[in-house]
Parts: C-alpha cells; sequence; structure tokens
C-alpha cells in the first residue's frame, strides 16, 4: 500500500537494546518519548499485560487504522480512545510506522497440544482464516498478525466481534464471527496464541 | 490463469461452463487431487458460514490469496494522488478537484454547487465547499460523524438524505448546517442489519420517491424476502414497496433522462471462476414485476452452479451490459449535461471500483456506456484508467456525478480524493 514507502521514525535509545539489527532511521527524541508509555503498557513487542495485546510485528497499515478507530470512538478501549483523542492524521502515522518497529512478540510456552491443534486447524480451514491473515497468520497490509498474540486478548477480540461490541473497521471480521461458538472462540485463541 | 480446483462443485462447474462453451472443461477439475494449502479440515466441519464474503471459495491453491481489503482510513496527501497517472480520452482533461475526504464515496450535488460525499468505513459526511480557495484547494466540511457506514447521500429541496447501513436520516436545511451539528430526522429504519451488503446508495428518483436498495446477506444464498431487492420509499418514510428482485447488490443506479427509467449495476457472485459472471447492467423497465436472477442466473446467461438447477436464465430479466468478471461495478449516472461531446449525450459512466476476486484485476476505472439509436447499449469503453497499476491499485473509483457544469467528477475511495474530468479548453 501507498503508505509503505514511508520512513520509518527513529525509536531511539529505549528501543535501540531489542531493536538490535533492525534498520532504523536516526533517533526522533521525541516519537521516543511518545512511544515509552505504549510500552509501559504493551511490551516491546511482546506483551505481559493481562487483556492488552502485543504490538510486535503488527503491520503500520493495520495500527493506523486501529489508532483511527480509537480517535473517532468506532472501537471503544479505554484507555487507549483518550490517548488518541487529540493525536493528528500525521500522529496516527508516525505512531503506526514506530510501532510496526517492535519485533515479534515471543513466547516460550509448550506447543498446542494434538487433539487442541486439529479442532483448531479445522476451524481455520472452515472459516478461512488464511485468506487474510496469510498463510502463517502473520498477516498483510491492513490484515494484523494474529499469531503468538495474547490468548486473552484473541478471545476478547472475537467475543467483541461476535457481539458486534467491536465493529470492525471493515465487516468481514464480524461477519466471520458469527458463526464462533465460546468453544469455537476458545479454541481459536489458545491455539493461535501458541503459534 | 490458475483453474479452480474444486473437487465437490467441479461436477457443476464442468457442466456450467460446457453449457457456456467456456474453455476446456478438462482443465478445471485435473487438479482436484493436489493438496491444499492451508491444513483439510475435518470430515465433520461444515462450509464456511454464508453471511461471510469467503463464502463459496474453493480449497486452497491461488483462491487462498484472494480476499477483499478496505481502503485505509486516512486520506492521501494532495502531492501523493495518482493524477499523473490517471488517462481520459483526447480533449478531455483530469484533475483533483477535491482531497482529504478519506474513504469518499457516493456523491451527491446541491443547486449551489455543495457536493456531498458519504463513506463506508469512517463513519462521516462530507461537504465540500463550490468554490475553491487561492490556493487552488476546495474546503472539505465534516458535517455529520459517528454514522455506522453512511455510504449512501442524496439531496433534494434543501435537505440531505443520509443512509446509514439499516437507518435513513433526513438533514433540513443542510446548507445551514455544515458545522457537524446538525439534528437529523429519522426517515426510514425498516431495513435488515447485515453487515455483508449492508451499506446503501440512495437517490431520488423523477417519481420524487426515494429508492434504497438492500443487498443480499452474503456472496451466494437463498436470499430471505427482505432482501436482494430495491425498494422505494415516500419521502416521508412511508409506502414502501419493491420495485426490482433478484438483485445481489447495486451500488449505483440512475433514471434515463428520456425513458425515466431506472437503470442500475448488481455486483455478481464470487468464487465461481476467474471469468465469469460478469457485474450487470439492467434496466427496471416494469417496477415490481421484474426478477434480476440472483441467486438462480448470473449475467444472464448462466445458471448458477447450486441454485441454477430446475431453473433457466430465460425466467429471469436479463441485463443490458455485461460489465466484466468482479469488476465491482458501483456508481453509475447518465450524462445529462452538454460540456461534452454529442456522443456522450445519455451514456451511462460507470465507475468499477476494481477486482478483489480475480487473480488478474479488473476494473479500477470508470467506462462509458454509449446506447445506440435502438436506445440499448451500443459499447462499453474505458473512459477513465490508470488507476490500476502493476495489478495493484493505485486508486479505486466509487461513484461518478454529472456536475453543475457538465464536467464528470469521480470519487476514489483509496485515496479520499474527487477528481474533475472536463473537456475542451
Amino acid at each position: 500500500m501507498r503508505r509503505s514507502s514511508r520512513a520509518i521514525r527513529g525509536l531511539g535509545p529505549i528501543l535501540g537494546t531489542v531493536l538490535a539489527g533492525a534498520a532504523l532511521a536516526a533517533p526522533d527524541a521525541a516519537m521516543q518519548e511518545r512511544l515509552a508509555p505504549c510500552i509501559g503498557c504493551h511490551g516491546a513487542g511482546t506483551s505481559g499485560t493481562e487483556g492488552v495485546p502485543s504490538l510486535g510485528g503488527q503491520l503500520p497499515d493495520y495500527v493506523v487504522t486501529q489508532l483511527f478507530q480509537f480517535r473517532e470512538k468506532q472501537r471503544e478501549a479505554p484507555p487507549m480512545n483518550d490517548v488518541a483523542a487529540g493525536f493528528s492524521d500525521d500522529d496516527l502515522r508516525a505512531y503506526a510506522d514506530a510501532v510496526a518497529t517492535l519485533p515479534p512478540p515471543s513466547r516460550s510456552g509448550p506447543a498446542a497440544d494434538p487433539a487442541l491443534a486439529e479442532r483448531a486447524q479445522g476451524l481455520v480451514a472452515k472459516h478461512q482464516c488464511n485468506s487474510c491473515h496469510g498463510s502463517d497468520l502473520a498477516g498483510r497490509d491492513a490484515i494484523p498478525r494474529i499469531r503468538a498474540q495474547r490468548e486473552d486478548y484473541l478471545a476478547k477480540a472475537l467475543a467483541g466481534y461476535k457481539s458486534n461490541a467491536r465493529p470492525g473497521y471493515d465487516p468481514a471480521m464480524n461477519e466471520v464471527a458469527q458463526g464462533l461458538s465460546e468453544g469455537d472462540i476458545a479454541d481459536l485463541a489458545a491455539y493461535v496464541s501458541r503459534l | 490463469m490458475t483453474p479452480i480446483r474444486t473437487p465437490t462443485v467441479a461436477g457443476s462447474l464442468a457442466v456450467a461452463l460446457a453449457c457456456l462453451g467456456l474453455g476446456t472443461v478438462g482443465s478445471y477439475v485435473a487438479h482436484a487431487q493436489e493438496t491444499p494449502a492451508s491444513a483439510a479440515p475435518p470430515a465433520s466441519v461444515k462450509a464456511v458460514e454464508r453471511g461471510d464474503a469467503l463464502y463459496g471459495r474453493p480449497e486452497g491453491g491461488a483462491a487462498a490469496k484472494l480476499a477483499p481489503v478496505a481502503g485505509p482510513p486516512l486520506a492521501t496527501a494532495p502531492a501523493k494522488l495518482p493524477l499523473d497517472k490517471l488517462k481520459v480520452p483526447e480533449g478531455f482533461h483530469v484533475e483533483v478537484y477535491a482531497s482529504g475526504l478519506a474513504n469518499a464515496r457516493e456523491m451527491t450535488q446541491a443547486p449551489d454547487g455543495t457536493l456531498y460525499v458519504g463513506t463506508r468505513t469512517v463513519g462521516k459526511v462530507y461537504a465540500v465547499l463550490p468554490e475553491a480557495g487561492q490556493d487552488g484547494k476546495r474546503v472539505v466540511k465534516t458535517i455529520a460523524s459517528g454514522l455506522h457506514r453512511p455510504n449512501g447521500v442524496a439531496f433534494h429541496d434543501g435537505a440531505l438524505y443520509v443512509a446509514e447501513l439499516s437507518k435513513i436520516w433526513r438533514y433540513d436545511d443542510i446548507a445551514n448546517h455544515l458545522d457537524g451539528a446538525a439534528k437529523p430526522t429519522l426517515v426510514y429504519d425498516d431495513l435488515p442489519k447485515d453487515e455483508a451488503h449492508g451499506w446503501k446508495f440512495i437517490a431520488i428518483g423523477p417519481d420524487n420517491k426515494l429508492y434504497v436498495p438492500i443487498g443480499a446477506p452474503g456472496n451466494i444464498l437463498m436470499p430471505p424476502d427482505t432482501h436482494a431487492q430495491i425498494r422505494r420509499i415516500d419521502l416521508d418514510g412511508k409506502n414502501a414497496e419493491v420495485i426490482a428482485r433478484g438483485v445481489r447488490n447495486t451500488v449505483g443506479f440512475d433514471w434515463n433522462p428520456k425513458t425515466k427509467q431506472l437503470w442500475f449495476t448488481d455486483n455478481g457472485r464470487d468464487w465461481v471462476s476467474e471469468d465469469i459472471p460478469n457485474d450487470e447492467l439492467n434496466v427496471v423497465t416494469e417496477p415490481g414485476k421484474q426478477h434480476f436472477g440472483y441467486p438462480f442466473c448470473h449475467q444472464g446467461t448462466f445458471t448458477d452452479p447450486e441454485y441454477g438447477w430446475g431453473h433457466s436464465c430465460a425466467e429471469f430479466t436479463a441485463p443490458a451490459a455485461l460489465l466484466g468478471p468482479h469488476t465491482a461495478s458501483l456508481g453509475l449516472r447518465f450524462y445529462t449535461g452538454t460540456q461534452f461531446p454529442d456522443a456522450y449525450r445519455d451514456a451511462i459512466f460507470v465507475a468499477r471500483h476494481g477486482s478483489w476476486n480475480r487473480t488478474a484485476k479488473l476494473g479500477g476505472d470508470v467506462v462509458v456506456a454509449k446506447p445506440g439509436s435502438d436506445g440499448k447499449i451500443a459499447s462499453v469503453e474505458p473512459f477513465l484508467t490508470g488507476f490500476l497499476q502493476d495489478n495493484k491499485y493505485a486508486g479505486r473509483p466509487v461513484d461518478v456525478l454529472v456536475a453543475k457544469d457538465g464536467s464528470l467528477l469521480v470519487s476514489d475511495d483509496y485515496n479520499g480524493a474527487i477528481y474533475r474530468v472536463s473537456y475542451g479548453k
């Protein structure tokens, strides 16, 4: 998409250690300062906070869309609506580009057990998650990376789509989630979070 | 072109394609044994839900790479608009009319020249003031926000009608309420709440009635009696009547200035083939009596692999013209101005948003359907092209509108911009 050519804003020393080796532009002190509170809750790629998603490896087109939805109150998720309330369009882009440089989430627990994996793979195939999220569920363009996302967050997101409490920017996920049972949501969240 | 490979519908598809004389049927079934890219579902898992845009998709292969993608929520900066890529016929000129209208969709123009523009994904309705400032840019005001898929706008007698997914509102004396604080009046809400094909194009006809489409709630299914149709209602929301059935999803219509008949685009179903069915250009000649085929017959010649059995396309009203497979033919307007050459008089401009359900993208342009002396469509020709570059979209046209001065305005929801095509000078 057209935003992919944007220069990535530097994140500076705070992220420098976790981003060793990543190609970054010169550090932007202002952006570095702005990002610090994001990392405070979301972690530097991997979230350790219940209900708060990992942002690492997320695509800028997806992040900018979520920040837009927070600003416009299309998606209610305190405290993000207040956080984004004063953002300009350029702020949204700058934050999205910066967030997108965080390394993909890492996890150390065991993989899904075979019975769970079989059930969940059936659901992934049935609901064609790969069509938009990609064969490895790492996302593309404005479609988010979901692999290795926090289990509690994935379950909350799917439940929100199913009840329409979380209206998608595009209705695709609201349509898909209508066919999910509570058990399906639990299986998908458990499996995808362990990829 | 990658062949479809689906063991389950290959048989009926082969029959359908053979009837159409399309391609080599054998190639459509030869790959049925190939392993799907994703894990195979257990036998007990039924197909994806019918309300899903992906319903009907064959397993694995190249089809798995295709999915609809919504445009971005932020408008493209004026300097980055794809103006230098756009092409129009000789003698015509294209320029940026307005920018900064994220997700710009349907357009309507007031007699004072103010342009009103709806959106699908950002919840806003815009007004573009008619006079450009000294910097050549027109002021864009957000007159409403927080609405749910307010795609449809229609100006009439000083009021702006706005169609959300399931509610139609009227903003009275809109010209004096451009500050975003106007309180609208509810006109009509006896509408389904399905997200699939739920956003609406609306228009007010020469009969002073409001025309409202209700799309099929999914790709291919047997629609409830409340769906897959066009209704017309009195301007106060009363006396709704169905004037066309078998309409999968129309996002553009207009009235022939001579016959006063309603012409509309209809988006064809997905996942049958890369190459069929075509989107349709249809005409309502007997309001309330015609069925345009969905879900039984597509493009006037092709019975559906699932719902077509026991039916013939002869039972349904055939399209007046075909607009290409998966091209997402949306906004449609008759050319009623005098600025363009005579050959364009009463011709129909159609904005094709561009395909997603096709490996080699098609559409992403404005075409012109020209009538012959018998009133039937004699040709469908490219008019505004260049949005499709290397199988990627540099922009996506949604609606066309004949401006008061006879130029043609084109909305682009990917860039949040309005272009103006003029002739001469």
